[in-house]
């Protein structure tokens, strides 16, 4: 690893630190529904590394709590993770120097909070963006096997009304946010989450999907539109 | 559910995640994206978290939209709004939206 890799990794590590307040109370809530799944704390935490994904996760061990069939649980969890083939498409252009096994490895380790923290960084193209990348995603994977391990011990005995869930939210608010840039990026950002309240009732949360693409349509047609006037700044960030 | 069976399942859930977490940093090389594409990834971040947030606030127990219930969330939610603005700072957001969720959660009846 050189100096110019290892800053560009600390720097990632260093980011995903700071998402610690909101990925230890979802451990928590994790185990609070896995002490509900009747499986054991161990076998529950099993699926932390098996498939790394909060709200996959989530709704595995409710609907296993539940006592659904397997193949309904898989399928519900493989449309909640839908969304990780556009946070794939995102970062795809910024991996294409790497060999195989650099791209597996980031490719397990990318979630929704690997994909707000790196999207930027991976577009501008940075030499080490990859290794910020990595940073990012093994400090994430640390925290949130040692969160849902805690949890697992003793979420099941944490009242519901402490409303520790929505610490998860919280940080995509403080995610989304402050990297909204420009009118197109807000008013996909509110499209979508009007649509996702529309479609709320449609099952296994395909309204999550139909959202976000609602979203980024309403972004693409609002930048053409902001593009066709005099003096607006066309959007060129992807114009490599 | 047996213990075989969840491992069986989770292990499903996991290769299918990975095949969809690796689906473009794999096919990429074999193809070229077309200039909409590139365009319309800009808009993903915002679009797909604000997806995640908003049900999660306005839509309270039973699937009733904006009920009692979901008062402390809508308090909250503006608070970590500014914050998030304002400071940039995720734990500071975190901090300030949980709090401000659980007073709200103590005062209104």
């Amino acid at each position: 690893m050189s100096g110019a890799a290892r800053k560009a990794f600390l720097e990632g590590v260093r980011d995903a630190a700071t998402l610690l307040p909101g990925v230890a109370p979802f451990g928590l809530v994790f185990g609070t529904i896995a002490a509900a799944s009747g499986l054991t704390p161990l076998l529950a935490h099993s699926s932390s590394y098996l498939i790394f994904a909060g709200s996959a996760q989530l709704i595995t061990l409710s609907l296993i709590g539940l006592g659904a069939p397997a193949a309904l649980i898989v399928l519900t969890a493989a449309v909640i993770n839908l969304r990780h083939m556009l946070y794939s498409a995102g970062v795809a252009a910024g991996l294409q120097h790497l060999g195989p096994g650099w791209r597996a490895l980031l490719s397990y380790l990318l979630t929704d909070e690997s994909y707000a923290m790196c999207f930027q960084r991976m577009q501008s193209g940075g030499p080490f963006a990859h290794w910020h990348m990595l940073g990012v995603g093994v400090l994430m994977w640390v925290q949130w096997q040692i969160s849902t391990l805690i949890g697992v011990f003793v979420g099941g005995v944490l009242p519901e009304s402490w409303g520790l869930g929505f610490a998860v939210p919280v940080t995509f608010i403080a995610l989304v946010f402050p990297s909204i840039k420009d009118r197109p990026m807000l008013i996909a950002a509110l499209v979508s989450g009007f649509v996702a309240v529309l479609t709320a009732v449609l099952p296994y949360r395909t309204g999550i999907l139909v959202a976000a693409t609602a979203g980024i349509i309403a972004g693409v047609v609002s930048n053409r539109f902001a593009g066709a006037q005099p003096g607006a700044p066309r959007d060129t960030t992807l114009n490599r | 559910m047996s213990a075989p069976a969840a491992i069986a399942t989770f292990v499903a859930i996991g290769v299918l995640t990975f095949a969809m977490r690796a689906s473009f940093i794999f096919l990429l090389s074999h193809m070229r994206m077309p200039a909409w594409f590139e365009q319309a990834l800009r808009y993903v971040p915002a679009a797909a978290l604000s997806a995640l947030v908003w049900p999660e606030i306005v839509i309270g127990r039973g699937g009733a939209l904006l009920s009692p219930d979901t008062y402390p969330k809508l308090i909250a939610g503006a608070v970590a709004l500014v914050s998030a603005l304002i400071t940039r700072s995720v734990p500071l957001t975190l901090v300030l939206g949980m709090a401000a969720l659980w007073l709200a959660q103590a005062v209104l009846p």
